[in-house]
């Protein structure tokens, strides 16, 4: 049990360590590199410790529910496997932190950088453990992600954030094919578990998808470990800071394909498409990144060719899966973080101290920087695979695998001269990188006067390079049991134990080593001088680049064929978009029922009602009234839209649905009062407007009359179709039946909308909080017309004609109604559980109450006697209905759960008193909030004109 | 009953739906008004017309909810009438806010080419 909470910490503690790293001051530096170095530590600490109990048991599981129905679990698993890839993520991290601390400039943000490098430290984590497929492909996308961030870390940079755009693009597309495979698997398989799906091989390689399925996985592993055709992102990613090459670029992002290859390879593997697909692509990426490696110019431009070409190798070894294939894979997954790493910190030393990574300029620098210049011969030798090194056994290893029979194949006879001339290539880049910038006479151009750096940002590399020697000369004491536990993890409980040691005697792949070694030197030193002053490619190849082809597609896809498509089918103008969008609608409604659906279904009809008929006919003329009407008499329209919203109001109180007349009343006060505020600000329509009796306007109106003639009567059918047929079973009968025990209250809609469907209901004051500010933001710049702009035509009137005291009688009685509104609006409130009522109606009449104070005297008048401050109720309504609901989980019920009972009140009685009601007040407040915010900022817009005219009056006289 | 309700609903869409296709801004609003009626009245409906049923219950013990109006198309169609007022009011701004931009209150922010 300990062991399980140890791994689910594991994973979490890098995010945390994150949200601690971001939180530090802007400026500091120190305090989030001990942050993200303590929080590396602290997760080898735990990672040795489960080495320790958990050896025998592996793999370790354990898991955290997170949507079970779904058959998502952040599940997690630990075997030897993923213990070595998550000891390299660690340790080579801990190492690059400290690297970091020393590169990083003073202006560059030191907690942006170690929150992301720790995110993204957590996110590789939980691809190594995740024992679910999907909570992988996330965690893979996370790695994505954070790497654009970190690559585009100095976002001032052109090329930085160019780079950091383009791997997100190749990576995250790769990882979208990867989430359609695992899904495919899970189909496949009917489990998302990755033990089930690894156990399931033999289903999976019969199955009819398994050739989609291999090529949409395939592809997602390619893009992550940058292989042919999808390299060229990883060039482009070089712009990031050295420290992140060094991490991601090394031993975590570019490795996450290649562990997913070998993982997946017991499962999916072993057939002659994986062969020919995995193998065939990365021996071609292992070679030509080798030969494109040789004639970069710059310096990290070489090394992350020299990445592709050793991925391509790992590729490679995984596409022939045999024991000793996985086993040489692992251990160059290994030894390449380590090399790797320590070269790019040595670039990274290099760029700082002399200010270039131009191989043309660098030269002799072993004459100014010895002990870094020693450290970066070595890695690369172990690069070169130079015996005694790390890198020189699982080449051997590879070499080994290479000349092994496997299939009878061309690919399968060419294996070993391929890999020969690879490493020749891998060679010659490793001498070209050697001989320009470490030997030669001293260069005398350069930006800096170059020596060596100070000693804590050497320690990383001195650190990687002697792990380099050791694994070179002792690798079976160092890494043996390590290796052999992974193995296992991947291929198995029963593979036999595998010795490994620096000599296998005279054997096939020592030979073409020393093939290797030779021909490097020979390809190398005779044409050092035209490669130098060569273009940065190799011959014929290197005008077809990659990268440009991706940006062509990119342009053409992103900017030139939605250019054309809009040319050719877009509008902005609104009408033919609506008219689009209705006929769509009638269409696809008469599509699903044409033809099933009779209107009228067995239900009886209730008898007509006199009353009800009339009050329609009155409210269908209402409505066909304001379509006409709307266009040139606005008022009147308005007025008109007023009895079709009463009639409305009417019909919910005769359908016994007394809540929604009492708020379709008021909303119906509030809108009108709305609209009319708006009409002052729309063009007088005194003329009718040039073209409107013309032929094409009259077409025009006649279609819509038709569109909306057929709309009518397709809602009409629907409404009738549904109302003859008898009710379904409805949770509405749930809601009833529990709405006084579980909740308390005897008003089921209030309950369901301030109990048991608080969460919407809280969503939607939200909305309403949000739409209010929206309003009050909107008119903030708010310019009327010209002609809008003046004192209306009422007030122009000479003076003595305007009475003082405009409205007196109804203005007293505003202002005497006031109060009782207010007391109303309480009753409304308190009511609103057991009773017609609630927050929304209370708040709406609170709202009308402070609204008809400024429709019965002047703004300025009421504003210097009450002061609203409406954005303050829309925030403390959304905090109140916020904390309630947080109050919940004190007693430990999810979100918004609530609480009820009745309490006697002395001198009033029982009162019912329910965290509901608490919630409700919420909502009050923030209608209240809302709506006079909406009102008060379209009303204020005459005051704010009126304030312009005076003060223009005012300049005007003092000029005078 | 239903028929006339139904018919109404369909009246409220007609002239909701005309309007939208208008050019002018202020016809538009009315027709969006007119047209969240209508939808309003339809999502009721859809609970079946019951007319003098109470629709508060008793205090205490067991309902029988056949005897009841279904709350759940009212609870959808209360927050439905709050959310289009606040449509209304932000397209209200909107539009005056345009007009005053473009100088015209043509839902194109510009007239037709004749």
């Amino acid at each position: 049990m300990i062991a399980q909470n140890l791994m689910l910490v594991l994973v979490l503690l890098p995010f945390v360590g994150a949200l601690a790293a971001v939180t530090q001051p802007r400026g500091a530096q120190r305090g989030p590199a001990w942050i993200s170095g303590a929080t590396m530590a602290a997760g080898l600490v735990i990672l040795a410790a489960l080495r320790g109990p958990a050896g025998a048991t592996w793999p370790l599981r354990a898991s955290l529910h997170w949507a079970p129905s779904a058959g998502l679990d952040l599940a997690f698993r630990l075997d030897g496997f993923a213990w070595l890839f998550a000891a390299l993520i660690l340790g080579i991290g801990i190492l690059v932190v400290l690297y970091a601390r020393y590169y990083l400039a003073p202006t560059d943000s030191a907690p942006r950088f170690h929150a992301l490098l720790l995110a993204f430290c957590g996110s590789m984590l939980g691809l190594v453990l995740s024992a679910n497929v999907i909570i992988l492909v996330v965690f893979w996308e996370m790695t994505s992600l954070l790497s654009f961030l970190l690559i585009g870390f100095r976002s001032a940079n052109v090329g930085a954030r160019e780079g950091a755009r383009m791997s997100l693009i190749v990576t995250a597309g790769g990882g979208l094919c990867l989430l359609v495979a695992m899904l495919i698997l899970g189909r496949i398989t009917g489990s998302y578990d990755l033990d089930h799906i690894l156990a399931a091989g033999a289903v999976i390689r019969a199955h009819p998808l398994y050739p989609p399925l291999l090529v949409l996985f395939l592809l997602g592993a390619f893009t992550k470990s940058a292989q042919m055709p999808f390299h060229f992102w990883l060039p482009g990613a070089m712009a990031a800071p050295t420290p992140v090459s060094a991490y991601l670029h090394s031993a975590t992002m570019v490795k996450a394909g290649v562990f997913l290859l070998i993982r997946f390879s017991p499962a999916l593997g072993g057939t002659d498409a994986w062969f020919w697909m995995v193998t065939g692509t990365g021996m071609l990426t292992m070679t030509l990144g080798a030969v494109i490696a040789l004639f970069r110019h710059d310096l990290k431009g070489l090394l992350a060719y020299s990445t592709v070409s050793h991925l391509g190798l790992i590729t490679a070894l995984a596409g022939l899966g045999s024991e000793t294939a996985i086993l040489a894979a692992i251990f160059h997954i290994v030894n390449h973080a380590v090399f790797k790493a320590s070269l790019f910190m040595a670039a990274g030393i290099i760029d700082h101290e002399t200010g270039t990574r131009d191989m043309r300029r660098l030269s002799g620098l072993i004459h100014f920087m010895p002990v870094t210049g020693a450290l970066a011969i070595v890695a690369s030798a172990a690069m070169a695979g130079v015996p005694l090194l790390n890198g020189f056994i699982s080449k051997e290893m590879f070499f080994a695998a290479a000349a092994d029979w496997h299939n009878g194949t061309w690919l399968d006879n060419a294996l070993p001269l391929i890999a020969t001339v690879g490493a020749a290539f891998s060679v010659a880049y490793s001498a070209r990188f050697i001989a320009t910038v470490f030997f030669g006479p001293p260069a005398t151009d350069l930006p800096h006067l170059p020596h060596e750096p100070v000693r804590w940002m050497r320690r990383p590399v001195e650190a990687l390079v002697f792990i380099c020697l050791a694994i070179g000369i002792a690798p079976d004491a160092v890494l043996g049991p390590t290796l052999n536990a992974a193995a296992r993890g991947v291929l198995g409980p029963l593979i036999p134990h595998v010795s490994i040691s620096p000599w296998h005697g005279l054997n096939l792949p020592l030979m073409m080593s020393v093939i290797a070694l030779l021909a490097g030197a020979a390809i190398y030193f005779p044409f050092a001088r035209r490669i130098s002053e060569g273009p940065e490619g190799p011959p014929l190849l290197w005008r077809v680049r990659a990268v440009r082809l991706f940006e062509i597609g990119l342009l053409a896809v992103t900017w030139k064929w939605p250019r054309v498509l809009h040319r050719a089918a877009g509008t902005d103008r609104l009408q033919p978009q609506i008219l689009v969008l209705v006929c769509l609608a009638l269409l696809a409604g008469l599509g699903v029922t044409f033809g099933r659906l009779s209107p009228i279904g067995q239900r009886a009809m209730l008898a007509p009602d006199l009353a009800f008929v009339l009050m329609w006919i009155a409210g269908g003329a209402a409505a066909v009234g304001a379509a006409a009407l709307a266009k040139y008499h606005r008022f009147a329209a308005l007025m008109l839209l007023g009895v079709a919203g009463a009639v409305t109001c009417l019909t919910f109180a005769w359908a016994s649905a007394p809540d929604l007349a009492v708020t379709q009343l008021l909303v119906e006060v509030v809108t009108t009062v709305l609209l009319l505020l708006g009409l002052r600000w729309l063009p007088k329509r005194n003329a009718e407007i040039p073209g409107d009796r013309l032929f094409p306007a009259r077409l025009r109106r006649a279609r819509d009359l038709v569109i909306a003639i057929i709309a009518g009567a397709a809602t009409t059918m629907a409404a009738l179709a549904v109302m003859t047929r008898p009710p379904g079973p409805s949770i509405g009968n749930w809601f009833l039946r529990n709405a006084h025990s579980e909740a308390g209250g005897l008003n089921a809609v209030n309950v369901i909308l301030v109990d048991f469907r608080a969460f919407d209901t809280f969503g939607e004051i939200t909305v309403l909080g949000v739409v209010g500010l929206t309003v009050f933001a909107l008119l903030r710049r708010f310019r009327p017309a010209d002609e809008s702009a003046g004192r209306p035509a009422q007030q122009t009137g000479k003076a003595g004609e305007i009475d003082d005291l405009p409205m007196l009688v109804p203005s007293i009685t505003i202002r005497w109604m006031f109060p009782v509104l207010i007391v109303f609006s309480a009753w409304l409130f308190m009511r609103g559980h057991d009773l017609p009522g609630g927050g929304f109606s209370a708040g709406v009449t609170l709202a009308i109450a402070l609204l008809a104070q400024y429709l019965g005297a002047d703004t300025r008048w009421i504003e210097a006697r009450i002061t609203v401050l409406p954005i303050r109720w829309i925030g403390v309504g959304l905090l109140i209905a916020g904390l309630t609901g947080m109050s919940a989980a004190a007693f430990g019920y999810p979100f918004l759960s609530a609480q009820a009972r009745y309490v006697e009140l002395p001198g009033i009685g029982a009162v019912p008193a329910s965290t509901a009601m608490a919630f409700d007040l919420g909502v009050y407040a923030l209608v209240v909030g809302a709506t006079v915010l909406m009102l008060i900022a379209i009303a204020h817009q005459s005051l704010r004109s009126a304030r312009q005219r005076e003060r223009a009056a005012e300049e005007e006289g003092e000029a005078a | 009953m239903e028929a006339v309700l139904a018919l109404a609903i369909g009246v409220l869409t007609a002239s909701g739906v005309w309007l939208l296709l208008r050019p002018r801004t202020f016809q538009v609003i009315i027709g969006l008004s007119l047209l969240s009626h209508a939808v309003n009245l339809f999502i009721f409906s859809m609970g079946r017309l019951r007319p003098g049923a109470p629709p508060i219950m008793p205090d205490g013990g067991f309902v029988d909810p056949s005897r009841y109006t279904d709350p759940l198309p009212q609870a959808l169609v209360l927050t439905a009438i709050v959310i289009s007022f606040a449509t209304t009011a932000l397209f209200l701004v909107i539009m005056i806010a345009a007009r005053g931009l473009t100088g015209t209150d043509h839902v194109d922010g510009r007239e037709r080419e004749q």
